[in-house]
């Protein structure tokens, strides 16, 4: 008995160092981007030394002042303005998209989500050029309209995770309201949407956080329109050759104020965004 | 199977009507072939007649106003190169503007999908006006405007749900893939950029030169595609066996601090992908803090020296690979922890009993478990690593650069070389073959992906 105690005593210790290492290995990149933005000295490296000599807090009143190059304030507020609107599409899309597979029968069901999983199945990427070209043609290029359009559009394709959801929701209530005189649309919006707070905010964060992080589609649409910038272009563009020993520090300043928001969101909605993904997993 | 079955029976029935309609139907349902919302006007369907009607006619107008210019020329797109004049007044070379191959093939597309957009819209006012003459020969009033209205938030809800989306995905999705797709079997690359210069049509052309193993393109695209696939595999395996560790040890019965553990790691996830990236790229440089500490006098002396971590092509590899588990070992940890704690304790009891020490439980319990409740998730992260275009492009770009290749670099992927063939290369048929490569691999990937899920399904074992 008491050896089977001091081994698993062991083991916990060992599993106590691994994951301190573990941590101190996930954390000190973040530390080090977070004494980066407070660093004095300018350009991308430091000379021969690691932790910075000079600590400032101009980095960060600069990403507001300085603004002749690069708007940060300006593609804060982009980026803000299009993630709240293709967030609001997107979630009804997705929402819409999922009752519909999920609760209703109709002809095309089958035939809609083989074509769904289908389109899903394309690089992303490969049709940027094409909807660039579509944009244009209705005269929305490098603007704002075009990013939110291009981020929510095809948002009913992403359904896959929400009609899971309410794949596991009881039929038994759908037919009880109807018994009671609720219309389909009645059941859908008194019935199913109360019970879905977890995979609504789900769907309403990753939608949120999409524009924060997205690169080439911004890329590709925007082109060189500096003032419709999100930030994802912004922060990548202060890391040019011609940028980056002026603006490094810069860029650190700004990555942490974006991943701020990012990060609280995050954290307050973790159990929903885990419960979303594994709802319709766990239960096969 | 019972549901494909009952879904069968209504479509029958549909074409049936179709046909019916245009054969038994009576003289006003057989003029809507012709006159769309004809027989719905005629048999008392007033609004939903005239709306048949203003569909057909705003479709065949827009048709005809706008994508009859594009489509006559489709077969060529365009035959007319833009060339360039003296101006007879001031004596300087203008442009005379000839056909542009983008916008005729672009446009093209465009109108044949509001052309079968009409076509379906005009096929159910057939079948509408059918359905309304039958009604009236069984003695019965075919439904007014105000119950169509009704019904679309009741029995023909899914319609006023779907519309939308479908529009969108249609309009964001499709028609930009259907487009790309028609691109492969062009000749849009750098030498034929609208609007100075023509494409036209190449047929299969682009496929034989990417997979002529002989040439410059093909052994390129073989290369790229071996290194694509191994680093899917590595990429997805990996994460998956050390979240999974990571979530094990946090999770281990008497392990404090949990919460804290978890934290570390889901701080990781809160920073956006790319920022962590770009940053990542800075430490990992030549010059960097991390090539600045090995070559520090205790380091040296311990016999470190420094690493080319994004330029040497070898060891570039590898460091994407491991970049790539800092940033998703804790979306893995994040997943699989849920999961974990579902496997049943007794399982685990009962290997206890039977002398199975922690690896051997790992393996014949945890791991098999695991593998058949995430397949799911395994595959979708396997055809996303396969498009993992962020993890190569910030960290390195796709480089090093290789002569050998044609345009791309040693860690380019699929997607990466895709991306650097269109946006600053310009060779879009190229990009196309490669992207419908791409989507072939996904779909054989998915496929298996059904498969192994059905029949785990379908297995059971551990419930």
């Amino acid at each position: 008995m008491n050896s089977m105690k001091l081994r698993s005593l062991l083991a916990n210790a060992g599993i106590y160092i691994a994951l301190a290492v573990l941590s101190i290995l996930w954390l000190l990149p973040i530390v080090y981007l977070v004494i980066t933005s407070f660093r004095g000295e300018p350009g991308a490296w430091l000379d021969g030394y690691i932790i910075p000599r000079e600590w400032t807090f101009e980095n960060y009143t600069r990403l507001f002042t300085d603004t002749s190059l690069f708007n940060y304030p300006r593609w804060f507020l982009n980026t803000l303005v299009v993630a709240v609107s293709s967030c609001a599409i997107a979630t009804f899309f997705v929402l819409f998209t999922s009752y519909a597979f999920s609760r209703l029968r109709f002809k095309m069901r089958r035939p809609m989500m083989n074509i769904a999983l289908v389109l899903g199945m394309f690089p992303g990427f490969m049709s940027v050029i094409a909807i660039y070209h579509l944009i244009k043609l209705f005269g929305l290029d490098q603007t704002l309209l075009a990013l939110v359009l291009v981020y929510s559009g095809g948002a009913g394709l992403g359904y896959y995770i929400m009609k899971g959801f309410f794949d596991t929701i009881p039929t038994e209530l759908d037919e009880s309201a109807h018994l009671d005189g609720c219309t389909k649309w009645q059941t859908f919006t008194r019935i199913t949407l109360p019970l879905s707070r977890p995979v609504i905010t789900y769907t309403v964060l990753t939608t949120f956080i999409a524009p924060w992080v997205d690169f080439i589609l911004a890329s590709v649409i925007m082109k060189d329109n500096y003032n419709n910038f999100t930030i994802a272009l912004g922060l990548f563009r202060m890391l040019e050759r011609e940028n980056v020993f002026r603006w490094w520090t810069a860029f650190c300043a700004g990555a942490v104020l974006v991943s701020i928001p990012i990060a609280g969101l995050f954290m307050v909605m973790q159990k929903n965004y885990v419960e979303g993904i594994t709802g319709g997993a766990v239960k096969g | 199977m019972a549901e494909k079955q009952k879904q069968k029976k209504p479509r029958e029935r549909d074409s049936v009507s179709l046909i019916h309609a245009l054969t038994r139907g009576s003289w006003p349902t057989k003029t809507t072939a012709l006159i769309s919302g004809f027989g719905c006007l005629i048999y008392g369907q007033f609004a939903r007649g005239l709306l048949y009607l203003a569909v057909q006619i705003l479709t065949l107008a827009g048709f005809i106003s706008f994508g009859w210019q594009y489509v006559r020329d489709f077969a060529t797109l365009g035959t007319r190169e833009m060339t360039s004049v003296l101006d007879p007044i001031y004596q300087i070379p203008i442009n005379v503007p000839g056909d542009n191959s983008l916008q005729i093939l672009l446009y093209s597309v465009f109108a044949f999908a509001l052309l079968a957009a009409g076509l379906a819209v005009h096929l159910s006012a057939v079948k509408a006006a059918y359905a309304a003459e039958t009604l009236i020969r069984s003695g019965k009033r075919p439904a007014g405007f105000r119950q169509d209205l009704r019904d679309l938030l009741d029995k023909n809800v899914h319609t006023t749900m779907l519309s939308l989306p479908v529009l969108g995905v249609a309009a964001f999705t499709a028609l930009p893939i259907i487009f790309m797709i028609l691109l492969a079997f062009t000749n849009f690359d750098r030498l034929h950029q609208p609007p100075g210069n023509l494409f036209t049509w190449v047929g299969m052309q682009n496929f034989t030169d990417m997979l002529s193993l002989n040439g410059v393109l093909g052994n390129t695209f073989i290369r790229i595609l071996g290194w694509t696939l191994i680093w899917a595999v590595f990429a997805t395996f990996l994460n998956y066996f050390f979240g999974m560790i990571v979530a094990l040890m946090i999770n281990k019965q008497g392990i404090r601090l949990k919460s804290l553990w978890r934290t570390c790691f889901v701080i990781a996830i809160a920073v956006p992908g790319f920022v962590t990236l770009l940053f990542m790229r800075q430490l990992l440089g030549d010059l960097g803090p991390i090539n600045t500490l090995l070559q520090s006098d205790f380091m040296r002396a311990l016999g470190f020296s420094p690493v080319q971590f994004l330029r040497d092509p070898g060891i570039a590899r590898v460091t994407v690979i491991v970049v790539n588990l800092w940033i998703g070992i804790p979306y893995t940890m994040l997943i699989t922890s849920g999961i974990l704690m579902n496997i049943p304790a007794d399982l685990f009891e009962a290997a206890r009993i039977d002398g199975a020490g922690p690896v051997r439980q790992f393996r014949s319990i945890t791991l098999p478990y695991m593998l058949a409740v995430t397949a799911p998730y395994l595959i979708t992260q396997f055809i996303g690593n396969i498009n993992n275009f962020n993890a190569i492009f910030f960290l390195t770009g796709g480089g090093p650069p290789s002569v050998d290749y044609y345009h791309a670099g040693k860690t380019d992927l699929l997607v990466t070389w895709l991306y650097s063939l269109t946006v600053t290369r310009g060779d879009y048929n190229l990009a196309s073959v490669i992207g419908i490569i791409t989507f072939l691999l996904s779909a054989a990937m998915g496929l298996i992906a059904f498969n192994i899920t059905a029949s785990a399904k379908k297995e059971e074992t551990f419930r």
